[in-house]
C-alpha cells in the first residue's frame, strides 16, 4: 500500500473580498478569514478516498506558512488525513516564498517519509502559480501527472486521466509519482463531527525549512500589487434588434 | 438555452435571434443552463465565462444597466459558482475562452435570459381579480391622462412607468401567487416627492400600493387591481453611519444586503438577515417587521428601529427619525409603521441600531435522530423530543454567543438538492439543524461550540453533523437554508404558511397536514426559525385548485389557533390572510386596528384590500 503526501496551503477564503494594501505591497491578510486552498481540498479528498479503497496506507498533510497554517492541517486531519507536518515560515520570508522553495520542502519531506505518491492542488487561488507539482516532480526526478480528473491505481503504476485543451488524456506512470488535482477530480466532503473531534488528537509535527536543509532566500521582489480595473457599466437595450445591432457595431459578429 | 450557447461557439447568432424572439413573444418557457449544475462541474467552458464577470453580478447585486435589476433577486443562482469562478481565474488550461470577442455579448445575453427566466417553467398566472372573485374593486378613481401628466411633471418622464411590459414585474409577487394589472409605477427619489404623490392621490381618491423589493410572501406588495405602484427602488441613499453608537440612517429603498456591505466597512452589521437580502428593501423589512435568521440573537425590528420618517396618506410628512436609544416622550408613533404593511403610511427613512460585526463566527450543521411522527389528532406530544433537547442545550451552553437556531426537514432538503443542485453536507436524515454562534473571540467561541457538540454527541442526540468556521463552507451551508423559498417556487404552486407555535408543538402541523391531504399534495414540508418557534409550512401542488385550498384553509389556521399559535409569525397578513386574522387576534384588537386605519388614512387609499378584514 502506498504512503501519500498531500500539500495544503492556507489562502484567503474564496468567499472573502480580497483587498489590496494601500501601499500596494500585497493584499490585506490581517483579520481576514482564511481556509484551505480549494484545489488542495480536492487533493486531500482524493488521498482519503485512496485510503478508503485500501490503496493508501497512511496520509500525511504538509503546510508551509505561519502558525495559523496549522488550522488547514487540522481541517485535513478532520477529513481523514493521519498526521500533519507544519513547516513554519513567517513574516517577510513567507511573503516571498515561492513554488521553487515549497517544492524543495515537499520533495525533502516526501523522501524522509518514504512517500509513494505526492498529491497537491493544481494551483493555489491566491498566487495562481500552477508550478508546485511540476517542480516537486523535477526535484525528486519522479514522473508527474498534472491536472488529474481521475486516478486509478494499478499494480506498480497509476493511470491518470488529465484534462487538457482538446479533451481528456489518459496516461500511465510508474510510482513514486507526483499528481496535481484538477477541479473535477472529486467533490470534497464536509468533515463529520466525530472526525473533527478525533482530529484534535492527531499529531502535527513542526519543522523549519532550515531543519530540512532548504534555502528560502527570495528569488523575486514584489514591485507592486494592484486591483484589477473596474468594469465599464452596462446598458439596457430595448429589444433584440438593438442587441444584434450593437453586437455588429462592436465588431463582435 | 444550452443549445443557444452551444451555437454561440459556432457563431450562429441568427439562431439566437430567432430563439430569443420565440421566447419573448411566444412566452415559451425554457430552461437556460447558464449556471453550472454544480460548482464543480462546468457544463461547457464558454458557459463558465458567461456567468463569470463583474463582482456585482456574482454577488447578486444588480449591475448597472442590468435588465433584471428591478426584478426580485434572491440569493443569485450564480453564487454557487463563486468557488469555481475564483478557483478558475488565471491560468486554468481547461476553462479557455474559445471566443473572447463574444464575451461581452454573452453577458448581455445572460441578462436577457435571466429576465426571461423570471417566469421559467410556469404558465402566466391569472389575475387576482379572477382567482379571488369575491374581492371587489373599491370605489377608487381610475387613472386618466391628466393624472399621468401630473406624475410626469412631478417625477419626470423616466420615473413614471406606464407600458404594460414595464409594469408587469411590479404587478406579480415573488412567489407568483397574486397578480394585479396596474398601468402606473412611480419611482420617487425623495420624501417630498412621495408626499406630493400621496397628497395628489388622496385628494382624487386614487389607490396606491407601496412596494419595496417585492419579495413579500403574503401578496401585500403588488396591486390587486389597478392601484398605482409606488416603488422605493430609487430611494436608496445612505444618510449617516455612526461608528460609536452604531446607528445607521438611510432611505427606505436601500437594499438590505447593500446596507450590510456598507456597514462592514464600519465594523457593524444589519440586525436582521434573511434569504431575500439581495432584493428586499429596509423599508419593506420595517413595514413587514421582518424577522429572519438571527432574530433569536438580535431581536426584532420593533426593538432595533430607533426612529423613522413616514408620509401619511394625505401627504403629510411625519418626522419620528430619532436616533436616540431612549426616548419616552409620549406615544411611540414609529410602531404604527413597523409591521403595518403599507396600510398606515409610507416609510421613507429609517434610523436603525446596528450591532458590531462579529469577529468570530462558527456554524454547526446537524443531522437529527429519527423521530416518530405522531399527529395532533392522536393527542400525543412526544415526536420532536430530540430536536427540542438540542435547542434547550444550545440555548444554555452557547447562551450569549448563540446567533441562530434553524431547522429543516428531509423533504425540504430534498427540494433544495433536486431543484438547485446544491450539495447537502450530510447524507439523508429526517431533520437537519443549523446552529450558529457570533462572538468576539475565536478561541472562546470555538471552545464553547466544541463542548456543546461533544455533549450532544455523547448523549447521542445527533446522528451526524459537521462544524466549520470557514467563510465559504458556512456560506454554502447557509445557501441551502436561504434558498429554500426559491427551490420551493420551482417545485410547483406553493401554499405558504408562516406560523408561530409553542415550541413543544413546533412541528406538529406538518404531519397533521400530511395526514389530511395525503396524495393530493405533491410535497408537504416544514422548516423555519426553530429558536423562535416559527415554522414555515409549505404545501406544493401541481396546479392551484379551489378544492385543495378549501382542504387547507381554514383548517391550518384552526389548528394553529387551537394550539395558541399565531397565523402570521413574520411574513404579515398582506392580501392572503385578512379574513383569518380573527384566529390570532381578538375582536377588540381588530376593531381598534380598523379605527387606527380610519384615523391615519380616512379615504382608504393606502394598500387597500390588505391586512384588515372587510367589514361584514
Ligand atoms: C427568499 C425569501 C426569504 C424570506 N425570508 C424571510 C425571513 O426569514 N423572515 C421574514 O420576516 N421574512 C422573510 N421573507 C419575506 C419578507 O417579508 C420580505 O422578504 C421582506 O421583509 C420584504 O421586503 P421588500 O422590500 O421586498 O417588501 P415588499 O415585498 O415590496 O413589500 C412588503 C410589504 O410592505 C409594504 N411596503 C414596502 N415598502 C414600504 C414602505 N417603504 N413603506 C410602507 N410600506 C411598504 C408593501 O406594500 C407590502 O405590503 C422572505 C422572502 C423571500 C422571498
Amino acid at each position: 500500500m502506498a504512503r501519500v503526501l498531500v500539500g495544503v496551503k492556507r489562502v484567503i477564503d474564496y468567499a472573502v473580498k480580497v483587498r489590496v494594501k494601500p501601499d500596494k505591497t500585497g493584499v490585506v491578510t490581517e483579520g481576514v478569514k482564511h481556509s484551505m486552498n480549494p484545489f488542495d481540498e480536492i487533493a486531500v479528498e482524493e488521498a482519503v478516498r485512496l485510503k478508503e479503497k485500501k490503496v493508501a496506507s497512511e496520509i500525511i498533510a504538509v503546510s508551509c506558512g505561519p502558525p495559523q497554517a496549522q488550522e488547514v492541517i487540522r481541517t485535513a486531519l478532520a477529513m481523514g488525513v493521519d498526521k500533519g507536518i507544519h513547516v513554519e515560515v513567517t513574516g517577510p520570508e513567507y511573503e516571498t516564498l515561492q513554488p521553487v522553495h515549497v517544492s524543495k520542502i515537499l520533495a525533502k519531506i516526501a523522501q524522509e517519509e518514504n512517500a509513494d505518491i505526492v498529491i497537491v492542488g493544481k494551483q493555489a487561488i491566491d498566487d495562481d502559480c500552477n508550478q508546485t507539482a511540476q517542480m516537486t516532480a523535477a526535484v525528486l526526478n519522479w514522473p508527474q501527472a498534472t491536472f488529474a480528473s481521475k486516478i486509478e491505481k494499478g499494480d506498480k503504476e497509476i493511470t491518470v486521466t488529465r484534462e487538457v485543451d482538446g479533451g481528456l488524456e489518459t496516461i500511465k506512470c510508474k510510482l513514486p509519482a507526483v499528481i496535481s488535482a484538477d477541479l473535477r477530480l472529486n467533490e470534497p466532503r464536509y468533515a463529520t463531527l466525530p472526525n473533527i473531534m478525533k482530529a484534535k488528537k492527531k499529531p502535527i509535527k513542526k519543522v523549519t525549512p532550515k531543519d530540512l536543509g532548504v534555502d528560502t532566500t527570495p528569488r523575486i521582489q514584489i514591485v507592486s500589487v494592484e486591483d484589477p480595473p473596474t468594469r465599464q457599466a452596462g446598458v439596457i437595450l430595448p429589444d433584440v434588434d438593438t442587441l444584434i445591432g450593437k453586437l455588429k457595431e462592436g465588431g463582435h459578429i | 438555452m444550452a443549445d443557444i450557447l452551444d451555437s454561440v461557439s459556432s457563431v450562429n447568432l441568427g439562431e439566437i435571434h430567432q430563439t430569443l424572439y420565440q421566447c419573448i413573444y411566444k412566452r415559451r418557457p425554457f430552461q437556460p443552463r447558464l449556471t453550472p449544475t454544480s460548482p464543480w462541474n462546468f457544463p461547457h467552458p464558454i458557459v463558465a465565462h458567461a456567468v463569470e464577470g463583474p463582482e456585482a453580478v456574482k454577488r447578486g447585486l444588480p449591475a448597472p444597466g442590468d435588465h433584471t435589476s428591478h426584478l426580485p433577486k434572491v440569493s443569485p443562482p450564480q453564487q454557487g459558482t463563486s468557488r469555481s469562478a475564483r478557483a478558475n481565474q488565471g491560468s486554468d488550461p481547461l476553462i479557455k475562452d474559445p471566443l473572447p470577442c463574444l464575451r461581452p455579448s454573452l453577458r448581455i445575453l445572460n441578462t436577457l435570459v435571466n429576465f426571461l427566466n423570471c417566469g421559467e417553467g410556469k404558465s402566466i398566472n391569472p389575475f387576482s381579480q379572477d382567482r379571488y372573485p369575491h374581492v371587489k374593486r373599491g370605489d377608487y378613481t381610475s387613472l386618466d391622462a391628466d393624472h399621468l401628466n401630473f406624475f410626469r411633471g412631478l417625477l419626470g418622464e423616466g420615473r413614471v412607468l406606464t407600458k404594460p411590459e414595464d409594469c408587469e414585474a411590479y404587478n406579480v409577487d415573488w412567489i407568483k401567487n397574486v397578480r394585479g394589472y396596474s398601468r402606473c409605477v412611480l419611482k420617487p427619489k425623495t420624501t417630498e416627492e412621495v408626499s406630493g404623490i400621496l397628497a395628489f392621490c388622496n385628494e382624487r381618491r386614487i389607490a396606491v400600493c407601496p412596494q419595496g423589493g417585492n419579495t413579500g410572501l403574503v401578496g401585500g406588495s403588488v396591486p390587486v387591481f389597478d392601484e398605482v405602484v409606488l416603488s422605493t427602488a430609487l430611494m436608496n441613499e445612505i444618510i449617516s453611519t455612526n461608528d460609536t453608537s452604531g446607528v445607521l440612517v438611510c432611505q427606505a429603498g436601500c437594499i438590505l444586503e447593500s446596507l450590510d456591505s456598507h456597514l462592514a466597512n464600519h465594523g457593524l452589521m444589519m440586525p436582521l438577515d434573511l434569504g431575500a437580502k439581495g432584493s428586499c428593501h429596509i423599508g419593506g423589512n420595517v413595514s413587514t417587521n421582518a424577522g429572519g435568521l438571527r432574530l433569536l440573537r438580535y431581536g426584532n425590528l420593533q426593538g432595533s428601529v430607533l426612529g423613522l420618517e413616514a408620509v401619511k396618506a394625505n401627504g403629510e410628512i411625519l418626522d419620528c427619525l430619532s436616533t436616540l436609544k431612549k426616548d419616552n416622550t409620549g406615544y411611540h408613533l414609529k410602531h404604527l409603521f413597523i409591521g403595518s404593511e403599507g396600510t398606515l403610511g409610507i416609510v421613507t427613512k429609517v434610523a436603525i441600531q446596528c450591532p458590531p460585526k462579529p469577529k468570530a463566527v462558527n456554524l454547526a450543521f446537524l443531522g437529527e435522530r429519527k423521530y416518530i411522527i405522531l399527529t395532533f389528532t392522536s393527542n400525543c406530544v412526544d415526536s420532536f423530543e430530540t430536536v427540542l433537547k438540542i435547542v434547550r442545550k444550545a440555548k444554555r451552553e452557547l447562551s450569549e454567543i448563540l446567533s441562530s437556531c434553524e431547522m429543516m426537514d428531509e423533504l425540504t432538503m430534498d427540494v433544495v438538492v433536486s431543484h438547485l443542485k446544491l450539495k447537502s453536507p450530510l447524507p439523508q436524515h429526517p431533520f437537519y439543524m443549523i446552529i450558529e454562534t457570533h462572538g468576539s473571540n475565536e478561541n472562546h467561541d470555538e471552545e464553547k461550540m466544541n463542548t456543546f457538540l461533544q455533549n450532544i454527541m455523547d448523549e447521542k442526540l445527533v446522528l451526524n453533523g459537521t462544524a466549520t468556521s470557514e467563510v465559504s463552507k458556512m456560506k454554502n451551508i447557509w445557501d441551502i437554508r436561504e434558498r429554500i423559498t426559491e427551490a420551493l417556487d420551482r417545485d410547483g404552486y406553493v401554499f405558504k404558511y408562516d406560523i408561530s407555535l409553542p415550541i413543544q408543538n413546533f412541528y406538529s402541523l406538518v404531519p397533521a397536514m400530511q395526514e389530511r391531504l395525503g396524495t393530493s399534495a405533491k410535497r408537504i414540508c416544514g422548516y423555519g426559525h426553530l429558536g423562535d418557534g416559527n415554522l414555515h409550512l409549505n404545501i406544493i401542488v401541481g396546479e392551484f385548485t379551489q378544492d385543495i385550498l378549501n382542504k387547507i384553509e381554514p383548517f391550518v389556521y384552526q389548528f394553529t389557533s387551537q394550539l395558541k399559535g399565531s397565523i402570521s409569525a413574520e411574513h404579515g397578513i398582506g392580501f392572503r390572510k385578512p379574513k383569518y386574522m380573527h384566529y390570532s387576534k381578538s375582536e377588540t384588537s381588530i376593531r381598534l386596528m380598523k379605527e387606527l386605519k380610519v384615523l391615519m388614512d380616512p379615504r382608504g387609499i393606502l394598500n387597500p384590500y390588505k391586512v384588515l378584514p372587510e367589514n361584514k
